[in-house]
């Protein structure tokens, strides 16, 4: 039965790692859920749809960028017709001024911090 | 708790039925393992036994201590070992026999192993909220490459490359193919199928990461919520992980806990240091040569014997 507590012993340990998250939550007592991100003042309508911005938002930029830096193109038709200018720091930034805000919200919840800043100039703190 | 249907059986009820089945059957099984007498004392051993001192004995592959045990047991966990030793038999006309090292086994099954163990740990940023720092550290290493976007990660070519000769290897040789049954190939097929539809999350589907974190916190504070935004490839991948999670302890696949509890790897062989009882033997009614002698000890003089105490 020295084996007995050995086999108990690592199977306790085995749970306790493998519900870690749980008991990360409880003793955090956070509920977790998507963070709040300030949206720009007095604006309608992003480039597209929220619903198509919240989805696709990184592939945009990365069509947006093939076509600036490999095609030479700077106008981006959206689906209802409005034209927009092809460029991160002009037009997105233009409205979202605070990358700490908005951006880096969603990010930091999910874990992930893409390479566009590493050349494009981050909005800094200053509205 | 206001899940509607669908999404409730397929996000809710069978994960938390899964997870009932997984850790159940774990601790059955394993439970189930530990109650299993050992008869024999039977370590595999490739190396020259500890005898007298002026032999060199191999500490690593023929352990003498419980400490040498463990260490041959982490290695065979840690770097698959035992695989290495594997050899191929050939007959060729002539007829010639030849026997060689066979290690495609070792190398895919180490690009599988250690790459699912790499994804495993990088899914914690799902789960843990704020995401720790070490997996945003692994992460980064995965990504090194900066290839495609969103980036692929290492892992997830090596999960699916290592599955996939996992699976060539088996349909390729037909000794390999004719002892080769459902319960080897079903495991490969649903890795494979949880490989497939993750990539394909990641890669084809542009779905909203944040609505799929709410959605999995949601399952870890055990208050599931409905989220909007989750393509329903999410449930597909989420609905065979659960298949993996419930069929887990009724497989092959048991042999995670089975590496660290086979006798065959984690005895030290001293068994002519350390006497091994075999528990199920029954009580045997012994008569030693003292009691003997006690019992006939007076005909034994009458008969001239010689007796050791008078
Ligand atoms: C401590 C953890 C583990 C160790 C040390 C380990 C070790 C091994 C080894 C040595 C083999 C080759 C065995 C043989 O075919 O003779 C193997 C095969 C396999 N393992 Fe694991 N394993 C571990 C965990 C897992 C887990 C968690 C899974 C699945 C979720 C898994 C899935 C598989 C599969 C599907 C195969 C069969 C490959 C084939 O077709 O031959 N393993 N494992
Ligand atoms: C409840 C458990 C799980 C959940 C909720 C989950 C969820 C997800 C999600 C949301 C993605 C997409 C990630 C992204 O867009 O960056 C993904 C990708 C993936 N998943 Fe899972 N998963 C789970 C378990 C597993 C398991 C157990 C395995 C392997 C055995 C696995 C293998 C993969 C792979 C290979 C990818 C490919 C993309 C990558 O991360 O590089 N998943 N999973």
């Amino acid at each position: 039965m020295a084996d007995g507590a050995k086999v108990a012993g690592g199977l306790m340990v085995f749970v306790a790692l493998a519900c870690a998250p749980i008991w990360l939550v409880l003793a955090r007592r956070s509920t977790a859920s998507q963070p709040e991100i300030e949206l720009p003042v007095g604006q309608k309508r992003c480039v597209e749809s929220a619903e198509f911005m919240r989805q696709r938002h990184a592939a945009l930029l990365v069509d947006w960028r093939d076509a600036v830096v490999r095609e030479g193109l700077n106008r981006y038709v959206a689906s209802d017709g409005r034209e927009f200018r092809i460029s991160l720091t002009g037009t997105c930034l233009g409205c979202h001024t605070q990358a700490s805000a908005f951006c880096d919200r969603c990010h930091a919840y999910i874990g992930v911090s893409p390479e566009c800043w590493s050349c494009h100039v981050r909005p800094s703190e200053n509205p | 708790m206001d899940v509607p249907g669908l999404c409730l059986f397929f996000g809710v009820i069978v994960p938390s039925l899964a997870v009932v089945s997984f850790f159940g059957g774990f601790a059955w099984k394993a439970i189930g393992w530990a109650r299993s007498p050992v008869p024999f004392h039977i370590p595999i051993t490739c190396g020259q036994q500890r005898s007298l001192p002026w032999i060199r004995s191999n500490r690593l592959d023929n352990p003498h201590t419980p400490m040498g045990a463990a260490l041959r047991v982490a290695l065979a966990v840690l770097l698959f070992r035992p695989l290495l030793r594997n050899t191929m038999t050939e007959i060729y006309a002539g007829p010639k026999l030849t026997y060689a090292p066979s290690r495609w086994l070792w190398l895919f099954a180490v690009m599988f192993h250690w790459s699912m163990l790499v994804i495993v740990l990088r899914h914690l940023r799902l789960f843990v909220e704020p995401v720790p720092a070490w997996v945003l550290t692994l992460q980064r290493f995965d990504r090194f490459f900066e290839v495609g976007h969103p980036v692929i990660h290492a892992s997830t070519v090596l999960f699916v490359l290592g599955l996939g000769l996992l699976l060539l290897r088996r349909l390729s040789s037909p000794q390999l193919r004719y002892i080769s049954i459902l319960n080897d190939y079903f495991p490969l097929f649903l890795l494979l199928g949880i490989g497939a539809t993750g990539t394909l999350l990641r890669h084809y589907s542009n779905s909203d990461a944040a609505a799929i974190k709410e959605f999995v916190m949601g399952l870890v504070t055990l208050s599931p919520l409905a989220v909007s935004g989750i393509p329903a490839l999410f449930y597909v991948h989420l609905f065979l992980v659960s298949v993996l999670l419930a069929y887990f302890p009724w497989s092959k696949l048991m042999h995670m806990p089975g590496v660290l509890m086979s006798p065959t790897l984690n005895l030290a062989n001293n068994s002519r240091a350390v006497r091994h009882v075999n528990p199920w033997n029954p009580p045997v009614g012994v008569h030693s040569y003292a009691e003997y002698e006690d019992e006939f000890r007076g005909r034994m003089i009458e008969a001239g014997l010689p007796v050791d105490k008078l």
